[in-house]
């Protein structure tokens, strides 16, 4: 298997694919990608958490013009995890109002964004629906 | 406790595509309309605020340098959507301040034939992947993870509170934009007056679901300028200047609390109420006072929520409240009679200082065919992404 490396480093690679957030040791807020302080409580102090792999789809559109390059249509959305917010693409459905719904359950998943020069593959994440 | 502030003058010209005209031009016609409209000239201002973003810079000195170079302070202000508001809180804190008794803000922007404002373009992917900023990201992550482009942005925040409190559906947004487009057919300062029907909106070219064209801010060129004066200054003017003078009651910039999710998809909401909560204080009024308002419908999905932000409805009763009819002009809360961003269209920096000219209008009783009778209270909002939210409550009243 070609190296790998993940879009974003709050997604980890490996057997099991998940998020990990930086959680704040004094107030438990948590984010996404490096911070200098809580936008909180401007706690210093950061632990990493590790986001569930389901959740619930709290808001989403269906985008359909984007910059060129971006394949459209897309489905572009939040995703409730046991009360973390993360945004994402819903993929592995039709980007369509039909299909994709408020409330509905979701997982996540991981797929090739393409390879580098050096034979590397960046890996993204999005979520599919569940069942 | 300091002095009240009023709106002496106040102008906007007029929005849509204006080739033959520079940024300068545009912001220089504001600006001596706002100061023939208060009776006064450049030598009476003491400080000047000015908003432009698309223009590569400060406004304010170039301005001076056309239309009078005084040696006043200048402070040249940007806070995304929010800017004309913000360039007219410099003028505003200045007069209250007591540092001056007549101030000037002024906001200006061309953006005729502009597309997509953000997430218009993405950069190409480099070739070898290497994790830069802040999340490690070895490529763009417009169309990756999420978008960018406002559109869909504020397309989630409309979903996002369709699935916390039911009721909204794309035929649902649409009817917002269709009451927009149908109020400005009365404004000849709109860029757009032609009036759509749901199902021409609905049909129309698919922006970011639920967002069709027709459904999202115009982009043009246009500005608009006020005079803020004081009211002892204004107690020394004629009778005719006092006679226009509108006053401001509440005057409120707020930016964005930390809420869960708020660095996930942007939270207009809690700055929005924020912001509303402390207007109605300063102003001793309540929303059920209000005769008109304009809100900052840069997207027919942002407009619903901010019904309920600005608690012009019972919390989660947007949906009900726009069905009710209550935001259209004949409505007891007409929302947006100007026609809002949707048809009236959004010079970003003019924006601010614009619905403030519309609500301003009515309150004079010189809105001619598009007045809403007996008009004595007001209330303007915008939104600058980020974010910044603005809110001046307006009041009818001879100094």
């Amino acid at each position: 298997m070609a190296d790998q490396i993940p879009l974003v480093d709050y997604l980890v690679l490996g057997d099991d694919p998940h998020l990990v957030a930086q959680e704040c040791v004094q107030c438990g807020a948590r984010y996404f990608g490096r911070r200098n302080a809580c936008a909180m409580c401007s706690g210093t102090e950061f632990k990493e958490a590790r986001i569930g792999n389901e959740g619930t789809l709290t808001t989403f559109t269906i985008v359909a013009q984007a910059a060129p390059g971006i394949p459209v249509p897309f489905v572009a959305g939040v995703v409730d995890v046991d009360g973390t917010s993360v945004a994402g693409n819903i993929v592995n459905v039709e980007a369509t109002p039909e299909k994709v719904s408020l409330g509905m359950k979701v997982r996540l998943t991981t797929f090739p964004i393409g390879t580098d020069s050096q034979g590397v593959e960046a890996i993204g994440f999005g979520y599919e629906p569940v069942g | 406790m300091s002095e009240d502030v009023w709106v002496l003058g106040i102008h906007m010209t007029k929005f849509g595509k204006h080739p033959d005209k520079d940024t300068v031009d545009l912001a220089a016609e504001a600006a001596l309309g706002a100061l023939a409209d208060g009776g006064v000239t450049m030598k009476d201002i003491g400080v000047l605020g000015a908003g432009n973003l698309m223009g590569g810079g400060g406004i304010g000195q170039p301005l001076q340098k056309q239309i009078g170079q005084t040696g006043i302070p200048v402070y040249n202000v940007a806070n995304a959507c929010a800017t004309g508001a913000t360039a007219m809180r410099v003028a505003i804190m200045a007069v209250k301040a007591g540092e001056v008794d007549m101030g000037l803000a002024v906001g200006v922007e061309k953006l005729a034939g502009a597309g997509l404002l953000a997430g218009g373009s993405r950069a190409e992917d480099s070739s070898t992947w290497k994790a830069q900023g802040r999340q490690g990201a070895v490529a763009p992550l417009d169309g990756r993870i999420g978008t960018q482009t406002m559109p869909g942005v504020f397309a989630q925040i409309g979903m996002e509170y369709g699935h916390k409190y039911g009721g909204t559906s794309f035929e649902l947004f649409a009817k917002i934009s269709e009451k927009n487009h149908s109020h400005s057919t009365l404004n000849p300062l709109a860029s757009y007056q032609k009036r759509m029907s749901v199902e021409e909106i609905m049909n129309d070219v698919m922006i970011a679901y639920p967002n069709t064209r027709p459904m999202c801010s115009a982009n043009c060129d246009g500005a608009a300028a006020v005079v803020i004066v004081s009211d002892s200054k204004l107690k020394t003017l004629s009778a005719e200047q006092r006679r226009r003078a509108v006053k401001i009651s509440a005057s409120v910039l707020t930016t964005d609390p930390w809420e869960e999710a708020c660095q996930v998809l942007p939270d207009v909401n809690t700055l929005t109420r924020n912001a509303a909560k402390q207007a109605y204080e300063q102003a001793g009024i309540g929303p059920e006072d209000l005769n008109l308002v304009e809100l900052h419908d840069c997207f027919a999905t942002a407009e619903l929520v901010h019904y309920d932000n600005l608690m012009l409805c019972e919390e989660g009763g947007a949906v009900d409240f726009f069905n009710s009819g209550s935001t259209w002009r004949d409505g007891q809360t007409p929302v947006n009679v100007s026609g809002g961003l949707e048809s009236k269209g959004h010079p970003i920096s003019a924006t601010g200082i614009a619905n403030v000219w519309e609500v301003c209008t009515h309150l004079r009783g010189e809105a001619g065919p598009r007045q809403i009778e007996g008009a004595k209270v007001g209330l303007t909002h915008v939104i600058g992404l980020g974010s910044t939210c603005g809110v001046h409550i307006l009041e009818k009243g001879a100094a």
